[in-house]
């Protein structure tokens, strides 16, 4: 078993050192310009957004809509620490990431013994206060925004931080802890039954949900340059729970396709950016809903069974 | 009296609230969900009026009615499309509709009319009386009569007829209810035919108070007439009418007192002390879990 697990690992760093070889292949050959690189550093951010929300609402089954609120406080911590400070980049980013879990624990501790419902409008109550404060602090520079902030996220540093996380969630996901947090899911009463502190676990996975918020806020910062308030509204909050519940609640390999699939899909259909929100409200509803009637299962059962057919008259 | 017309604003704003809370309190009690959309339907309540009154040019009287007609016909109909698929599936596919929905609407009327600001028209005279010294717009007073009203109706209408004692027995047991020859997916309907029709009233008394409406009035109206019914105890319509109220004179004491900056925080630091101290609300009962 453990032989096992150090095989995949080295076969997924190894899958992970030739995309990210490839991909700076093509960057530096000309393939990708500047635009493309781009829109891969923002796919690389959306995807630790993205697979830091599932551990949070897919598999600790708490929905929060307060992930912007998290990003804007590792965006901004970060910032001012880079450019009142300044702090090297590295350092910058993980104190960001920090402040962004120390402020995660704060909420969820008082939150998190409350069902899902009140969690639910508790974390969009903290992101707009903490909007509100970010609107107010004369050290964010209010609405105008905060400019100067130097631009180091490159496409290296954002492939680093996917890794990171994919790396730490997985890990955790497929440990005892990970059992833990995914049988509080399934049955909150009967695992506290069994044993399982359930407040110590969901303060856990918040908590690390938060920090890779924080770092992707970072990550964010250094690569904008600038950052205003309204860029981390409920909208933002949305938007990365629409890539996760895209993806499959509970399924990382899904948040990672479903939150490139989502940076990359708007930049081709640009001459209907003003549907796209009004698109995630429906991608939203008939997830469920698709998903409540069975729907793929379904059609996968459908077409396999007509694949046995096949195989059967051969 | 500058107090005293604090006071009295409050109560005014927070009528408006409570009318809200109400119907998000109604839903709860009888479906076991937070209708996340229900600020959306006060918004699009505001619109109808605006629109019948302001484009089509009909009287007061019969924008109101099409308003309260056009927001129960939605609140129904997004019942029957969005939730009623996922009556028995988990909490989590229920509460993410719901904001799909929410979302939904949101965006649909920022398309049909854009982000800017439409003028409400004017139902009422702007003037003010003056009672013990203290100023109260003729706004402010038709807002508390009519949440006065209002609720008084619906109490009775809960507690006295048929209709409304099929709304207990099914908030109470559903099952149970259904084996008792009541119809249920009536009475979910009509419970949310019922709220939305208050949330229309109370997207009005918001137009007339602010004379301007957008598409977004509804996300934070809706927050903080959610956080009155928490406060009140979720499930109980007394509850949410008091919740509020108290949430409406805090408000108002904020901005006047304080700063406008804060009235947001305070309103939602108050949600966060009363789910700390008593989470089942200061008229809720306590539940106990069962395995």
């Amino acid at each position: 078993m453990k032989k096992k697990q150090i095989q995949q690992f080295i076969l997924s760093f190894v899958i992970a050192l030739v995309i990210y070889g490839a991909l700076m292949f093509a960057m530096s050959a000309g393939i990708l310009d500047n635009y493309w690189s781009g829109i891969l550093i923002m796919a690389c951010i959306n995807v630790v957004l993205a697979t830091s929300l599932n551990l949070a609402s897919g598999y600790l089954g708490q929905l929060t809509l307060g992930h912007a609120g998290f990003m804007s406080v590792g965006a901004y911590v970060s910032a001012i620490l880079s450019i009142y400070f300044q702090m090297p980049f590295i350092v910058s980013l993980i104190v960001g990431a920090i402040a962004a879990c120390i402020i995660g624990i704060l909420i969820g501790i008082p939150t998190l013994r409350l069902k899902g419902d009140y969690l639910c409008i508790i974390t969009l109550a903290f992101n707009e206060i903490i909007r509100v404060i970010m609107l107010n602090l004369n050290i964010t520079n209010g609405a105008k925004g905060l400019m100067g902030i130097p631009m180091n996220t490159d496409f290296t540093t954002g492939f680093m931080s996917v890794a990171v996380t994919i790396y730490v969630i997985y890990s955790i996901v497929k440990s005892r802890h990970g059992r833990a947090i995914i049988s509080i899911r399934e049955d909150e009463t009967a695992s506290e039954l069994a044993g399982i502190p359930t407040a110590y676990y969901k303060i856990l996975a918040f908590a690390i949900s938060a920090f890779f918020a924080g770092l992707a806020g970072g990550l964010y910062a250094h690569y904008m340059g600038m950052l205003v308030p309204k860029t981390f509204d409920y909208n933002k909050s949305v938007e990365i729970l629409v890539m996760v519940v895209l993806g499959g609640l509970g399924n990382l390999k899904g948040s990672v396709i479903a939150a490139i699939v989502m940076t990359i899909l708007p930049e081709y259909l640009r001459a209907f950016s003003e549907y796209r929100m009004l698109l995630y409200a429906v991608v939203l509803i008939a997830a469920m809903i698709m998903k409540e009637k069975n729907v793929m299962p379904r059609i996968k059962a459908k077409f396999a069974k007509k694949r046995h057919e096949e195989v059967s008259e051969q | 009296m500058d107090f005293l017309t604090q006071i009295i604003n409050g109560l005014s704003t927070g009528g408006m609230y409570a009318l809200v809370a109400i119907g998000y309190t109604m839903v709860y009690g009888i479906a076991k969900m937070i209708n996340f959309a229900h600020g959306e339907i006060i918004m699009v309540g505001a619109y109808i009026a605006y629109l019948v009154t302001s484009v089509l040019g009909m009287p007061m009287i019969v924008s109101v009615l099409i308003s309260i007609a056009g927001c129960a016909l939605l609140g129904v109909v997004t019942e029957k499309i969005a939730y009623k698929p996922l009556r028995n599936s988990s909490s989590l596919a229920v509460l993410i509709t719901a904001i799909g929905v929410s979302y939904l609407l949101q965006n649909l009327f920022l398309i049909l009319f854009g982000s800017a600001a439409r003028t409400f028209p004017a139902y009422m005279p702007s003037g003010s009386l003056s009672i013990f010294g203290a100023q109260i717009t003729y706004v402010s007073l038709l807002s508390l009569c009519l949440t006065g009203i209002c609720t008084g109706l619906l109490l009775l209408f809960i507690n006295k007829t048929k209709l409304g004692k099929a709304m207990r027995a099914v908030s109470e047991d559903k099952g149970a209810a259904e084996l008792m020859g009541i119809n249920v997916n009536t009475t979910i309907s009509m419970t949310f035919a019922i709220g939305s029709g208050l949330g229309a009233i109370a997207g009005i008394i918001y137009g007339m108070s602010y004379s301007l409406i957008n598409p977004y009035l509804g996300a934070m109206l809706g927050i903080k007439a959610f956080i009155a019914a928490v406060l009140g105890g979720i499930g109980s319509v007394p509850g949410a009418m008091v919740g509020g109220l108290i949430i409406g004179v805090a408000e108002a004491f904020t901005i006047s007192y304080i700063s406008s900056a804060f009235s947001d925080a305070v309103v939602f630091g108050i949600l966060i002390f009363i789910l700390l101290v008593k989470p089942a609300g200061l008229f809720g009962k306590n539940v106990r879990e069962k395995v």
